[in-house]
Order: C-alpha cells, then structure tokens, then sequence
C-alpha cells in the first residue's frame, strides 16, 4: 500500500521506507526536506506549513502516479507535515522504490519539484525580519496529462 | 450554496478561511473570484496570481460551479525547479 498524508506529527526519516520497500526492488530512495535556519541572508526561527489536506493528498498520489508513469519504479509515498516546525525538522518525506537506483533517484528528485509545483501547501518564513509567505513565481499548476 | 475556501496569504488578506456564497445558476470559477474580489478588496492585487480548484481538482475560469460545490482560492505554492516546464500542463 502507498501512502500519501498530511500529517501534523514529527516525521522520522525511516518511515516510508518497509512501506514501498519490495522483494522485486533493489533500491529504496528516500528524501527528507528538512527546515533550515536561513533563508538567503535571513535568519529563520521557525516555520509555519499551512495546507488545503483533502486535495494535497490527492494531488500527491497523482503525482505518485505520474512518476511511476515516467519510470519504471515500484512503490511511492509522501509525508507532508503542516503547523509550526522547528530548524530541523522534518517537513516532507518521499520514499521511491525500484529495481535499479537510478530511476529511484531521479524519479524522487522530480517528485519533490512536482510537489513545490503543484501541492496545495503553504509555506510561511518566521524570523527577526518579520514573516512572510514564500510564494512562487507563478500559479500553482495541476497534474501532468499522463 | 457554494462553499468557498482561502489559504495562507489569501486567507490572512481576506480575514476568513471559508465562506458560503450564492450565484445564479451557470455561474463559473470566474464569478466565484469576481464576488469573492467584491467582498474583500485587499485580494484584488493577489487576484492574477490564485489558481483555483473545484472539489479538489485544479479547474479553469470556466468552469461551471454548482450548489454543493467547494472552490478552492490557491495562492502560488513555493515553485519549482523550472526544469520540468516542458510538460503540457
């Protein structure tokens, strides 16, 4: 089963992986995005994630299948938390498993630039210089056509 | 009624996370946001900025919104590498 939330509770980095891991599988690829104490020349003291969680989700696990329909990968699972995190917590897990670890690799590499694409979640920088919501350049766009 | 909800900086601008509204029937995503910009102004310079969402799923300004609809109000999201814009969104 693929697992794809958002969560409110503390991430720990190893706990998506026995959940896409599989016999047929030789790799498993995980990344943790994790609150740093800057942002460019700024000091960060915390962070505050704010999503929409029903449609994150769901656009999570298209973009789930997304990849695995870009690669032949096995299974995929995201963690997402929200609410106030801590420098160096963890904000994001992803898990990709695949026969060989090239694919895993480059596979959750794209999935972490699809979900600061795509994912209806919020990020709000809180330091001396006061806060501010990080936005991108553009709209927030939906899932690739298959 | 139509469900509406706000997130992050249009959620703080606009002072409310949800709002009920009604619209005569065939009214679109656009309407949705024209009423929403009516009701609180100070979203008006986020306005070209918001993609929007029907029922949890990215919609266009056309589309049609009908009673038991939730539209979403989606503020840029962190943004990208930029290196996949080769895809046909």
């Amino acid at each position: 089963m693929e697992v794809f939330r958002v969560v409110t509770e503390p991430i720990r980095p190893d706990a998506l992986a026995d959940i896409v891991a599989d016999v047929t599988d030789g790799a498993v690829v995980t990344f943790c995005g994790v609150v740093r104490n800057h942002s460019g020349d700024n000091a960060t003291a915390y962070l505050e994630y704010e999503a929409y969680p029903e449609m994150a989700e769901k656009v999570l696990a298209d973009l789930g299948k997304e990849a695995q329909s870009r690669w032949p990968i096995g299974k995929v699972s995201v963690l997402h938390r929200t609410g106030r995190l801590e420098i160096g917590e963890t904000a994001v897990l992803i898990a990709v498993a695949s026969p060989h670890r090239k694919e895993a690799f480059e596979a959750c590499s794209y999935l972490m630039d699809r979900i600061k694409e795509a994912v209806p979640i919020w990020k709000k920088e809180i330091g001396a210089n006061g806060e501010y919501w990080v936005e991108g350049p553009e709209p927030a766009r939906g899932t690739a056509p298959a | 009624m139509i469900r509406v909800r706000l997130f992050a900086r249009c959620r703080e601008l606009a002072g409310t996370a949800q709002l009920e509204i009604s619209l005569a029937p065939g009214a679109t995503v656009r309407d949705v946001k024209a009423h929403l910009i009516a009701r609180f102004p100070d979203l008006a310079g986020l306005a070209s900025t918001l993609a929007a969402a029907v029922n949890s799923e990215y919609a266009d300004e056309e589309q049609v919104v009908n009673p038991g609809d939730e539209v979403a109000f989606i503020p840029p999201v962190s943004g990208g590498s930029g290196k996949w814009k080769c895809f046909v969104w």
